[in-house]
């Protein structure tokens, strides 16, 4: 929910690691008009909880297309969704092996140890 | 034994790590090439919208010679010439082999298009359409490197310290985010190509790893830093309204195809007042905009968020379209339709001239270690030209793998465990004296950032520069060990930050002391208690680590001699 009032938008973000339990954790972050997805993530890691496990690199350019999750349900690149005026729940990719919270496994096999 | 080995490591995966990783592997080395993102993703490459400045001389005549004129007028007296004329005279072949491994650079009328820029003399400036150079190259270098069995990618590998023994660099020690394990590489020569600083800055144009760490990297190893007090400010970069998708360096390459005037908060023209012409083109270099519009601001002239407009209210639709069609649509995805409104840009951290010291063959006073790329200090100057950072990248990226390759020969390998263990054990210690009230790392990173804009950004004086060196001190001796890190295992980006923050803050001080030690103003060094540039102080800063002391000293800029100048 983004109210005006409050300039505030609610988060919903699935934390946990393979073979833990899963869950969901609730945010509120400051609102501001155009803000993205990934913005709100960043605060949240800033502000609230820095241990929420998230993946980018570029921030704002959309040029390193590694900041990809589930966004109400459909695959985003988060630094360009866009908050809505609803709770917004962000997941990791479902098809990917998830590493923890909101990072998965997107690695090529020949990049990794 | 260390968990890996190679006869060459590159430390960091961007356009100067991966030419030096392809450099290096086509000289015969065993290469390792690791990015603490994904390689080939990360740094400042793939964001560069725009244009590399090289003398091809295909849009107008042009030569060598003029291009590395106009860089060390730039530089303002500065340049280390012979990296400066290294980067003029391999320029032009560097950007062919990039056409040959697949580049699209630009064409028009059978020759590759060259744009004019800021500070060149003539149309130099090359680029991928649309706004796609840094996208482009990154997946050209990508592809390459992929194709190369030599080259051992890893991704998501942060390396936190070099090991060195008897003052030589023998390998690394790096954090496997993947895992949270530390993990050792023995190699026989090693590459910094691990880009900028501008993420000390609160406002700054940077990536998620620009946090300064090739510079820390160096100063421990043993290497000197150079000209560490040149950040340079890039004047234009956005501010509102909020636009996702774009590089906020974005409107230069508007300017340099359209125009577009610079406005203050009143709706005037104004850089004319600072001693350079603009006039709805784009001629004013970056310090002298940089400058103007932080001016116009402090005197109340500024726009709502503390900068300029940009106004391309006078350019026809059809001519906005023709010149950047799809970047258009996602302009207007972000609900700004340039024939209606202005947007407001403002001078944000956008590059460092400074960096590690090195001799033309990009080695640092460190046998064994070289850099490349942003990480080099010098060839720049007090300012950098505008087109001249990919080029470099690719420049010194290319020097740095192949002289890199021809010392590394396999007989040379070392390795010192005890050297491994210390670095270890000194980095296990975050996570085990992780204080449950601490603070968490990215939030002292935050108050670094703000402390380094206010204190020690565009504008500087001694009193704000001995303020923020205090605080860094207090920063890294009282905070530092106190932080709280999660005690997740997997992607625990509190331990990563907190390594990341070790780093900054040595590059922070680094900084500090080489602006506290420069009593003047020149290029993007600007002090307001010492507004002149100072014939004395034509000279070039050197920073080291002695004795757990960051200490700098003065130098002569290398010069060429001018008959080889010319001939070059």
């Amino acid at each position: 929910m983004v109210s005006q009032a409050h300039k505030t938008a609610h988060l919903r973000i699935s934390r946990g690691f393979p073979g833990g339990e899963k869950h969901y954790d609730n945010f509120e972050v400051p609102y501001e008009e155009g803000m993205s997805v990934l913005d709100a993530l960043r605060w949240i890691r800033a502000h609230l909880d820095s241990s929420l496990a998230i993946r980018y690199s570029c921030i704002n350019a959309n040029a390193c297309k590694t900041c990809m999750a589930l966004v109400n349900g459909e695959v985003e690149y988060t630094c360009i969704a866009k908050l809505t005026p609803v709770i917004v729940t962000v997941e990791p990719l479902p098809k990917r092996q998830l590493i923890r919270d909101l990072v998965t496994d997107v690695i090529p096999d020949d990049e990794k140890l | 034994m260390p968990d890996l080995s190679a006869e060459v490591l590159v430390i960091g995966a961007g356009g100067a790590g991966m030419y030096a990783a392809i450099a290096a592997a086509e000289r015969g080395s065993s290469v390792i090439l690791v990015d603490k993102g994904q390689v080939g993703r990360g740094g400042a490459t793939i964001m560069a919208q725009m244009t590399v400045a090289v003398a091809l001389g295909q849009q107008e005549p042009d030569s060598v010679t003029l291009h590395l004129e106009d860089t060390l007028r730039a530089g303002r007296g500065l340049c280390n010439e012979e990296l400066a004329a290294l980067l003029c005279e391999d320029g032009p072949q560097r950007i062919l082999e990039m056409e040959r491994w697949g580049t699209r650079w630009a064409r028009e009328s059978g020759h590759i298009k060259q744009e004019m820029a800021p500070g060149h003399s003539v149309k130099r400036c090359c680029y991928v359409d649309f706004l796609n150079t840094g996208p482009a190259v990154a997946a050209t270098l990508r592809r390459k490197v992929s194709e190369i069995p030599a080259i051992r990618r890893v991704s998501n590998l942060a390396v936190v310290e070099i090991l060195t023994h008897d003052g030589q660099a023998i390998g690394a020690i790096a954090l496997n985010l993947g895992d949270g394990e530390l993990i050792t590489i023995q190699a026989n020569a090693l590459i910094l190509a691990a880009g900028g600083l501008t993420k000390l800055y609160e406002r700054n144009s940077a990536s998620a790893n620009m946090g300064g760490e090739a510079y820390a990297l160096a100063l421990w190893a043993g290497a000197e830093l150079i000209d560490m007090e040149f950040v340079q400010f890039f004047p234009i970069g956005h501010l509102a309204p909020r636009l996702v998708g774009m590089d906020p360096i974005m409107w230069d390459p508007f300017r340099y195809k359209l125009g577009g005037k610079l406005l203050n908060g009143q709706f005037e023209e104004f850089i004319d007042r600072y001693g350079s012409t603009d006039f709805g083109q784009y001629n004013a270099t970056r310090d002298i905009a940089a400058y103007a519009i932080l001016k116009e601001v402090e005197a109340g002239r500024g726009t709502p968020h503390g900068g300029a407009y940009l106004d391309f209210r006078h350019i026809a639709e059809s001519e906005l379209r023709s010149a950047f069609g799809p970047v258009i649509d996602r302009l207007a995805a972000n609900g700004i339709d340039l024939t209606k409104t202005v947007v407001e840009v403002g001078p944000m951290a956008h590059y460092h001239m400074g960096g590690v010291r090195v001799d033309a063959s990009m080695q640092t006073r460190v046998e064994g270690l070289y850099a490349a790329g942003e990480a080099v200090g010098g060839a720049n100057g007090a300012n950098r030209l505008s087109g001249n950072a990919i080029t470099e990248a690719f420049v010194f990226g290319a020097r740095a793998g192949s002289v890199a390759a021809e010392k590394a020969k396999p007989e040379s390998g070392k390795w010192d465990e005890k050297s491994a263990d210390e670095s270890r054990q000194r980095l296990e210690g975050f996570r085990a004296n992780s204080q449950k009230n601490g603070i968490a790392p990215i939030t002292l990173q935050a108050e670094l950032q703000k402390l380094m804009w206010d204190q020690a950004g565009p504008f500087r004086t001694g009193e704000k520069l001995t303020a923020a060196l205090a605080r860094i001190d207090e920063m890294r001796e009282r905070d530092l060990p106190r932080l709280r890190i999660s005690a997740a295992v997997q992607f625990n980006l509190d331990l990563h930050d907190a390594f990341e923050l070790r780093a900054m803050l040595s590059t922070a001080e680094a900084v500090v002391r080489s602006a506290l030690a420069r009593t003047e103003s020149r290029g993007a060094h600007q002090r307001e208690d010492f507004p002149n540039t100072d014939a004395r102080c034509l000279k070039n800063q050197v920073v080291e680590l002695k004795d757990g002391e960051l200490l700098t000293r003065w130098i002569a800029p290398v010069r060429l001699n001018r008959s080889e100048a010319s001939h070059g």
